[in-house]
């Protein structure tokens, strides 16, 4: 425990409350957003719904990681490990998902089959 | 002000939480945090598992989503949403005071970051217990009560007083090659009149719409209008949807879990924040736990339109 606060400035950097409240508010208001947008009223199809949720919520995430965990202020090298971290996500999930849309018209196939047959 | 109490000094002039194979807490503390950095890159591996296997299923099976999430109340993930972001405002905030060195203040934070964690899980418990009690559990849980499965078509007059007519009109176009009403002699005609509860699924309901997408419109409609209308769908297609609510509770319980987790931690924190163990120096556990509970925030930002918000 430190007993010299008043005399040793601190480790690292300190956020400004105005910068946090002003994230926050925003984080609320594109949650707002995101539930807004999904009335079936602006419907833009199975890709376009996802495209556009996923959109909104990349920029909450990016508002979280760069003022919440700092990342603004930090070492670049910590936003390099988050960076990393999400292109190799790409990577899992593109590949794949290329592999197993290979078979979906054997899917669509069989279940036409069955619903053909009762 | 600080309102930190003094230690005695026998630390040899320095902080006592700084390590001797440290030149300078600062040195300490960054060196600590890519260490934190690429743990969390491992938490954000662990879950693309489970959002690949969404994504897989949602790719080849989109109906089962359709169907699941008639059954989640988007009211209730949103609040879920707002209290999680509100926590993770709390705990930077913190962060902040205890940078600060202002011992009431964070201890007074931590305890509102754990407030919103506990009832983030208070919600999720409502959440659960109402889904167990439908009978759409995960796994070996899944057995659909029968308040969520429609019973056999006879909502409309249509539909009950066709099939007689149906048959003896089919009966007399295979004999006289008249051409009554062609829509209702599309389909090979049935042997047997469809019994009110327990006929067999396949071609009874949908016959009688122009197209089975039709059929499923009205239907998912009539079944997510109203909050607290229990959801409701044919036998056949509740069951298909079945993998839907592994991958819910698989998916939300695994972010569950870490939200408990996040909560020990939290305690702990209040603890040693209470005995005034933080200040400019040393703050590093409030700023590590912040960093993990932000990650479990962000998991859950992006579990949220993906699961709740689907029409």
């Amino acid at each position: 425990m430190s007993d010299d606060n008043h005399s040793h400035p601190t480790v690292g950097h300190v956020v400004s409350l105005k910068v946090l409240i002003v994230v926050i508010l925003a984080l609320l208001a594109l949650t707002w957003l995101t539930v807004f947008v999904a009335d079936p009223a602006f419907d833009l199809g199975r890709t376009g719904n996802v495209v556009l949720a996923l959109g909104i919520a990349l920029a909450k995430a990016g508002l979280v990681a760069m003022y919440f965990m700092h990342l603004r202020y930090d070492n670049p090298l910590n936003g390099l490990f988050l960076i990393a971290a999400l292109l190799f996500v790409v990577i899992f999930l593109g590949i794949t998902i290329s592999d197993v849309s290979e078979y979906q018209p054997d899917l669509r196939e069989a279940e036409q089959a069955q619903q053909a047959a009762p | 002000m600080s309102d930190t109490t003094a230690q005695p000094a026998n630390d040899h002039g320095h902080d006592p939480h700084l390590a001797h194979h440290f030149d300078t807490p600062q040195q300490q503390f960054t060196s600590g945090k890519i260490g934190m950095w690429a743990f969390l890159v491992t938490e954000i591996l662990m879950f693309s598992g489970l959002f690949l296997l969404y994504a897989v299923y949602r790719a080849n099976h989109y109906d089962m989503f359709v169907v699941g999430s008639a059954f989640l109340d988007t009211n209730l993930g949103a609040l879920n949403t707002v209290v999680l972001l509100l926590s993770s405002f709390t705990m930077a905030w913190a962060v902040r005071t205890a940078q600060l060195g202002k011992r009431n203040a964070t201890v007074v934070l931590l305890a509102l970051t754990l407030l919103g964690a506990a009832g983030f899980m208070g919600i999720k418990y409502m959440e659960y217990s109402h889904k167990l009690h439908l009978g759409v559990g995960p796994g070996n849980f899944f057995d659909p009560s029968d308040e969520v499965i429609l019973p056999e078509p006879e909502p409309s007059g249509i539909i009950e007083e066709e099939p007689t007519r149906e048959l003896r009109e089919v009966a007399q176009a295979a004999e006289s090659n008249s051409d009554s009403d062609p829509a209702a002699i599309e389909e090979e005609p049935r042997t047997t009149l469809p019994q009110p509860h327990r006929a067999e699924p396949g071609i009874s309901a949908e016959a009688r719409y122009h197209s089975f997408a039709e059929y499923t419109h009205t239907t998912a409609h009539a079944s997510t209008h109203g909050e607290h209308h229990v959801p409701q769908f044919r036998r056949e297609r509740l069951m298909s949807a079945r993998p839907f609510f592994s991958i819910y509770f698989g998916m939300t319980g695994l972010h569950g879990i870490h939200v408990l987790v996040g909560m020990g931690l939290i305690t702990w924190l209040l603890i040693r924040a209470a005995r005034g163990t933080f200040g400019p120096q040393y703050y590093t556990p409030v700023d590590f736990v912040g960093l993990y509970w932000h990650l479990v925030d962000l998991i859950w930002i992006f579990l949220f339109p993906l699961l709740y918000l689907i029409h």
